[in-house]
């Protein structure tokens, strides 16, 4: 795995968010740089009083996810950010779109970061989309 | 030596041992033990590979009852 992995988050279903979550939380404790990077449907569970809302289920896995204890996708991202030091930033456009500002959004993120500024930041990292 | 501490993840699914497990393992003093409980196969293999590749010690592991027993002891 390279040293620097930024993960592009932008679906809002569980299987997504769920394989997203483990890669960040796993890499950030196995001493890779990760940086997450939210938008589009996948900010929603950022937003306070949202966290545990239900993620639609894209297909079979989805469903088995959310009946079997598999760790919640927040709770992984949760301990990317406090075990591996992972940042994990909501895209700017998607915070204006949602209206939302920063005491509405959850303490786990780091301020909102434009995709040009992700682009230039991250262009030697290994990019993963989701 | 003190008694390991114990992590019940019996039940979860990867990565939730091996989260568990780092979570404990930041507690506790370099030397001390910590024992993690899994049902999952997948995290018995994967905990000792995060364990090599971040320096700490695999004390032992096997299976009983269907449980694995992955006990650890922090290097460093």
């Amino acid at each position: 795995m390279a040293d620097k992995l930024a993960l592009i988050v932008t679906s809002g279903s569980r299987e997504q968010l769920q394989m997203a979550a483990m890669m960040a939380s796993v890499g950030a404790v196995s001493g890779t740089e990760v940086t997450v990077f939210l938008s589009m449907n996948a900010m929603t569970y950022f937003i306070h009083g949202r966290e545990r809302e239900e993620a639609p289920n894209a297909g079979e896995m989805g469903a088995l996810l959310a009946e079997k204890k598999a760790p919640h996708f927040m709770e992984l991202f949760q301990q990317a950010a406090d075990l591996g030091g992972a940042k994990i930033h909501p895209c700017s456009m998607a915070v204006d779109v949602l209206g939302v500002r920063a005491e509405d959004l959850n303490p786990m993120l780091e301020p909102p970061l434009g995709l040009t500024k992700f682009m230039s930041d991250f262009q030697d990292a290994t990019v993963l989309t989701f | 030596m003190s008694e390991p501490k114990i992590v019940d993840a019996r039940g979860s699914f990867c990565p939730g041992p091996l989260m568990e497990l780092i979570a404990a393992m930041k507690e506790v003093d370099v030397g001390d033990e910590v024992e993690v409980l899994s049902t999952d196969e997948g995290s018995a293999n994967d905990v000792p590979e995060w364990l090599d590749k971040v320096g700490h010690e695999l004390v032992e592991n096997f299976q009983e009852d269907g449980v694995y027993h992955i006990r650890a002891r922090k290097a460093k």
